[in-house]
């Protein structure tokens, strides 16, 4: 083991450094889910939702399985579902009130959903919405907490209010440092720190940061956060907080358990670019965008396939708003790489979907892999850069094929 | 009522009916300890978070979650229970 740990910790390095151009090994190494986990999951319907795989019932935890992903909009009936709170209200969108207030505004104030809706220009962007757990399940070695397959995201086209234009109305004072939201739910006990979350005045008030009431055309679904919720493209989605009913613009850090102990990774691990200095340690920093990732969403493992037909192999890459240069597929277990043809382009934020044709030459097993590489030159590990939460995995997976 | 209340109102049903359906949590292995783990756990949160979360936290993981909900979540588990859970988590969900 500790051989193993010193590896990937200079490999860790090797990418903060390199800027993920690095040598790689031919392999890649991703254990699967706790065999709990898969005893544990089973296909549920929400009310309102398609069957998703139910990882827990309370809080509710859903995740969306890998078929869904074969479009480059995740639709509502199938977006994944995350909650960290026992109690979840279903929320009267004509008593809901959104208030704007904390110690660094000069004037607070109260919206209705019809305000949010019709005092502010509306805002449209596609964005990929990825728990920062995603793939938890497949660390190694395992880490508790919910243990998420590859469906702990999705993409879809949010509408909403721009924060910073919200923000504006309440003044910010010149010390104003974070903006902390909260939601309407609560926790089973009052005890249990209630979820509340904040980033950083910069991302608070960047253009694409939004206070969303629509999704893909439609109102949330209450288990996404109707009547509204925040949007932080490019962000792991810990910060889009759901029902929001409170922003506070702060001048000292937010602190709280989900702030100060939780969603947090270790500091120069990650080749990630955006920081969050007012929440910084000396050892850790909160997560911020997502790293960047691809997924192959039409081969199972085991699969097989008639010799001599053409294979189409299709999927998604993403990352944290850089947006995706180029994707490259490996039908050779890793030792050569075709690039990928890049399908569509809905923005930086979103799903890119991609295609690659794939003619086996003769019968045998074809470890199939993907990597996306951004606009910033990073690209996907092989080797997991573990870390206690189980965060950032980006792991380039390895599908093996049957060709006979 | 209008039409937007009434969308409500069938949701809530729906949830009645899947409540119903599919509402049922996973049922925690027989073994001393279960009921107190059951008392302590479900308070807050269904019981397939425990099989979910396993079988690969040793002892000391297993210690150090129960005293996580107790310190941090704010469970109320009495001092004499957390031996009890711990050795009920360990043996029938954990990696030893």
């Amino acid at each position: 083991m500790q051989g193993r740990r010193a590896f990937v910790k200079s490999v860790g390095a090797g990418l903060a450094l390199a800027g993920g151009a690095w040598m790689a090994p031919r392999r890649s190494r991703a254990a699967g889910l706790p065999q709990g986990a898969v005893d544990a999951a089973v296909l549920d319907a929400l009310p309102g939702k398609r069957a998703l795989i139910r990882h827990s019932l309370r809080p509710p935890n859903y995740e969306t399985p890998l078929e869904a992903f074969d479009s480059i909009l995740t639709s509502n009936d199938r977006f994944f579902v995350r909650w960290h709170l026992g109690n979840i209200p279903q929320v009267d969108p004509h008593a809901w009130r959104l208030a704007i207030g904390g110690d660094a505004v000069e004037r607070p104030l109260q919206l209705t959903l019809d305000q949010l809706k019709q005092e502010f220009e509306p805002a449209e962007l596609v964005a990929v919405c990825q728990c920062a757990g995603n793939r938890r399940g497949l660390s190694d070695p395992h880490v508790p907490g919910v243990e998420w397959g590859y469906g702990a995201m999705g993409n879809a086209r949010w509408k909403g209010a721009r924060l910073k234009d919200v923000l504006a109305r309440a003044a910010p004072r010149g010390t104003a440092l974070e903006v902390a939201f909260d939601g309407a739910d609560e926790p089973a006990i009052e005890r249990t720190p209630d979820f509340v979350k904040s980033v950083p005045l910069w991302k608070a008030q960047d253009e694409n940061t939004l206070i969303a009431y629509e999704m893909n055309g439609e109102a949330l679904p209450h288990w996404n956060g109707f009547p509204a919720r925040i949007v932080v493209p490019g962000w792991t989605a810990t910060y889009w907080v759901k029902q929001v009913t409170a922003v506070n613009v702060l001048s000292a850090p937010q602190g709280g358990f989900w702030m100060s102990t939780a969603y947090r990774i270790p500091k120069r691990k990650f080749p990630v670019i955006d920081r969050f200095v007012s929440q910084e340690t000396a050892e850790t920093t909160p997560i911020t965008e997502m790293v960047v990732n691809s997924l192959i969403t039409n081969l199972a493992d085991g699969q097989k396939f008639r010799k001599g037909s053409p294979i189409a192999i299709r999927g998604l890459a993403w990352d944290g708003g850089y947006g995706i240069r180029s994707v490259e597929v490996s039908t050779d277990d890793g030792r050569s790489w075709q690039t990928a043809e890049l399908v569509s382009d809905l923005g930086r934020y979103s799903f890119v979907s991609w295609q690659h044709a794939f003619v086996p030459p003769e019968a045998g097993t074809y470890a199939v892999l993907a990597k996306a590489t951004n606009r910033q030159g990073a690209s996907q590990t092989f080797e997991l850069i573990f870390n206690p939460a189980g965060y950032h995995n980006n792991v380039v997976q390895r599908i093996q094929i049957q060709v006979g | 009522m209008s039409a937007h209340d009434a969308g409500i109102v069938g949701l809530m049903l729906a949830a009645t009916c899947a409540g119903a359906l599919a509402g049922e949590d996973v049922r925690l292995k027989e073994g001393p300890g279960r009921d107190i783990v059951l008392g302590s756990c479900s308070a807050c949160h269904s019981t397939d978070y425990i099989q979910m979360n396993s079988p690969f936290m040793k002892r000391a993981a297993w210690e150090a979650t129960v005293n996580k909900m107790i310190k941090v979540m704010g469970a109320s588990i009495r001092p004499e229970d957390v031996p009890v859970i711990v050795d009920y988590l360990t043996r029938n969900y954990g990696a030893e």
